[in-house]
């Protein structure tokens, strides 16, 4: 991989690890809006849910070292490396909100509450993160 | 039972230590604290297993099969092993850890299968029941439980030589179908627990497993990424040489090893 390629994986990773734990600490734990598992998914959503946060740590603390990595090198962007932070958040975000909530039914963004204002603000706050992101990978920094 | 194993592990090691120090070779304290501990951690594991608690077992699960594997892997018994026997035994161990079967068992994707395996095997079928209770079952479990954490935790991060050891790409994934599987079965056991299991005390059982097994994999996360960091640093292989030729003492020894498969 080369700098570049290094930077955004990087990047990307952390963006994935902070939004999984922006899920995690505020919506599960400090809102309990969340629930751990609502029973209304079948197994492809205990999978993915389960795989996606199982590794968020590992995504963190990997994005984390290769920041460190990029810098002693002399190699580090910072507006590749934000850019490629916000779309990995944006991106998981979408994910989360449409295949994880709503195809796979793992759990609501919270409950005993009209849901679509919820549903559409976490989206548009995705898309809106993804295509930050995306546009400052674009522009040649 | 478990007491016999932890006071054989550290009885072994203990012996071993005194050993190498009987030929002017002493061992780091450091190294036998931590394998102490471990020995601890798997005699204590079992026992927090009360009849008819699911929750208790599971924080047995969490001392037996992940922390007491990172002590032990910490304590380096087979360098310590290397040390302690004759020449010639050394060399039939060291051939034998580089037999074929030896290294296919010490992949780490093979550790992870065994280990993630073992577990989907004894929480989702009938052998959770059927070892439930004291018997050769119950303590083949056990020792499947620590034996496969061991060979994971040193197959990422372990001191001990690997001259096999494969890249940190294919360890990196490894570890990450691990974390995946062992959250999938924590979010699986909390709506189908094993039978006989109540729901409360699944519920209680799930996220210990869940949020208990993130913290102490977070522990193997670092260590595994600081190795990574350490290996991945420019101008590195010039460095380690020289410092070898410089003298052989434990740390630069480690540092060759746990650099056996880079990049």
């Amino acid at each position: 991989m080369n700098a570049s390629a290094r930077t955004v994986v990087s990047g990307a990773l952390l963006g994935v690890g902070l939004a999984t734990f922006v899920d995690e600490f505020v919506f599960h734990q400090l809102l309990h809006w969340h629930h751990f598992y609502d029973r209304a998914s079948g197994a492809a959503g205990i999978v993915s849910d389960g795989v996606l946060h199982g590794i968020s740590w590992f995504a963190t603390v990997a994005a984390l070292f290769m920041l460190a990595d990029l810098r002693r090198r002399g190699e580090f962007s910072a507006r590749r490396w934000w850019g490629a932070v916000l779309a990995g958040a944006g991106a998981f975000q979408l994910y989360d909100g449409t295949i994880q909530h709503k195809l796979f039914r793992m759990h609501q963004i919270r409950y005993d509450v009209e849901l679509a204002p919820y549903d559409w603000t976490w989206n548009v706050i995705a898309v809106v993160l993804l295509a930050a992101g995306l546009a400052m990978l674009r522009t040649r920094a | 039972m478990p007491e016999l194993l932890a006071v054989a592990l550290a009885g072994g090691y203990l012996w071993a230590v005194s050993a190498v120090a009987r030929r002017g070779r002493p061992w780091p304290l450091g190294r036998t604290l931590a394998w102490c501990a471990g020995a601890l951690a798997a005699g204590l594991g079992p026992h927090l297993r009360t009849p008819g608690e699911f929750t208790a077992h599971m924080a047995g699960h969490l001392l037996l099969g992940m922390v007491a594997p990172l002590l032990l892997v910490a304590g380096a018994p087979i360098t310590l092993l290397l040390r302690a026997l004759p020449a010639a035994r050394a060399r039939a161990l060291s051939r034998l850890l580089r037999s074929a079967p030896v290294r296919a068992l010490t992949h780490p994707v093979t550790a992870a299968l065994l280990n993630a395996g073992g577990l989907w095997l004894l929480y989702a079928t009938p052998l959770y029941a059927a070892s439930a209770h004291p018997g050769w079952p119950h303590a083949a479990v056990h020792v499947h439980v620590l034996a496969a954490g061991y060979l994971f935790t040193a197959a990422l991060i372990g001191p001990d030589p690997a001259p096999h050891r494969p890249s940190f790409g294919v360890r990196a994934a490894a570890l990450a179908g691990f974390l995946g599987a062992h959250a999938v079965l924590a979010k699986w056991l909390y709506a189908h627990p094993p039978p006989g299991v109540g729901a409360a005390d699944a519920e209680a059982a799930a996220y210990l497993m869940y949020y208990g097994g993130e913290l102490i994999d977070l522990v193997l996360i670092v260590l595994f990424c600081r190795a990574w960091y350490a290996a991945a640093a420019p101008g590195q292989r010039t460095r380690i040489t020289t410092r070898l030729r410089g003298s052989a003492g434990m740390r630069r020894s480690e540092i060759s090893r746990s650099w056996g498969g880079t990049s």
